[in-house]
């Protein structure tokens, strides 16, 4: 229990996507111009996040990893389809983002229309697909500690993105030098938070 | 479009040499910024990672380009996604068989080089409605482009962060340190390269004054 307390906090503030890894940066400063739709495309992430990655940990653990495969016949323990991984994680990152699509607009028909053209979206983020790639670096030992991790790096996400949406916000009335203006501050303030954010790094848990 | 083009016509040239400045796909279209800030502590990750971006990227875009009429416009997504899958990971191959210690060090971001929005991007937006050769010229037009800025990056962050160009040695040689100077280790951390994309994106626009954002 202690352990995955701390997987959450680490991946929520330690190694946050945004200001640590820069995941998801394409989507970030596309999509942070207003609180609300910010809000929509962070409750996407968590969502996504937190099913695509024990998902990919399952299929990691059970079919691609070196002697994954003993469990349907010992001949296969030399067989390693690990080189595989970019293309299965990609494809059940697409295929359950167009899942949890038609379940949303099925069962939360309110849901949707808020999230509305962001689901789609979201399966070329980079934070989807990074979130499985570092949870086989990681080596989880459980399915739940893989879960606690997704569901962490989306929360994270989800706070790097309202926070530089709401700077935004307010940032629209101060005097900032014309090419700095829109894209180039917005760098500039993610910079300034990410420093913020480093000094979470000194924490052991 | 039924005459026919010569291979380096105005408009190929176009698609070839806009990305550098006015079309650039990172300081410009804000597209594949990850890598941009991740890979580039370093000049060497940064220009493997360029020449990998334009390998999947030129080669992704004929692929596209010779299959745009026969890929069903619902599916498209999923068609492309499998393309540059299948790319990344031939390249991922031959980065751990020949350059096994950068394979390392860009750990993560090879395999995110498929969800990299400049490749998803030029293939909706140029191979889909282009023939091959005009898209070959975009890919490598486009990661020219990106290769630029990512040179220019890692150039200044290991300069400033390790004092070394390429490796080598630079500060130590002309005797810098000896003077008390030290390097600024801030540079080769995460929010130094947020910072000096902005502040690149702020000297590019004070000399192309039509990409400034009205307010």
């Amino acid at each position: 229990m202690e352990n995955i307390i701390s997987i959450f906090v680490k991946s929520i503030f330690i190694d946050n996507m945004v200001f640590a890894f820069f995941l998801g940066m394409c989507s970030y400063l596309a999509v942070s111009k207003t609180v609300k739709t910010a809000t929509g495309l962070g409750i996407a992430i968590i969502f996504v996040l937190g099913i695509t990655v024990p998902v990919n940990y399952l299929i990691n653990k059970y079919l691609l990893v070196e002697g994954a495969l003993t469990w349907l016949s010992p001949s296969f323990i030399d067989v390693d389809l690990s080189f595989l991984s970019f293309i299965m994680f990609i494809a059940v990152i697409a295929s359950m983002v167009q899942l949890v699509e038609m379940i949303v607009e099925k069962f939360a028909p309110t849901l949707y229309n808020n999230l509305g053209i962001f689901l789609p979206l979201i399966a070329v983020n980079c934070a989807i697909l990074g979130g499985s790639l570092f949870m086989v670096n990681n080596e989880f030992q459980t399915v739940g500690q893989a879960t606690t991790f997704g569901l962490g790096s989306g929360v994270g996400w989800f706070l790097a993105i309202i926070g530089i949406a709401a700077i935004r916000e307010k940032i629209k009335y101060s005097n900032v030098p014309a090419p700095l203006r829109g894209l180039g501050i917005t760098f500039i303030i993610t910079g300034l938070m990410g420093m913020a954010f480093m000094c979470f790094m000194g924490i052991k848990l | 479009m039924k005459e026919k083009e010569s291979l380096f016509s105005p408009r190929n040239l176009k698609s070839l040499t806009g990305p550098l400045s006015a079309g650039n796909p990172v300081i410009v279209l804000v597209l594949g910024i990850c890598p941009t800030l991740a890979v580039t502590s370093q000049m060497k990750p940064a220009i493997v990672m360029a020449l990998s971006v334009m390998a999947v990227l030129s080669i992704g875009n004929v692929i596209i380009s010779l299959l745009r009429n026969t890929i069903p416009p619902r599916i498209r997504i999923i068609v492309q996604l499998t393309v540059v899958a299948a790319l990344v990971i031939l390249v991922d191959q031959v980065l751990k068989a020949y350059v096994f210690e950068v394979s390392q060090k860009l750990s993560v971001f090879v395999g995110l080089i498929i969800t990299n929005c400049i490749i998803m991007g030029r293939l909706e937006a140029f191979a889909m409605a282009n023939k091959p050769w005009a898209s070959f010229l975009d890919g490598i037009g486009n990661s020219l482009g990106f290769g630029f800025i990512l040179i220019i990056l890692s150039f200044f962050r290991e300069l400033l962060g390790a004092g070394t160009v390429y490796g080598y040695p630079v500060f130590e040689k002309i005797g810098l340190y000896s003077t008390g100077y030290v390097d600024n280790g801030l540079m080769s951390k995460a929010p130094m390269a947020l910072i000096l994309v902005g502040i690149l994106i702020w000297i590019h626009r004070s000399f192309n004054k039509d990409l400034i954002e009205s307010k």
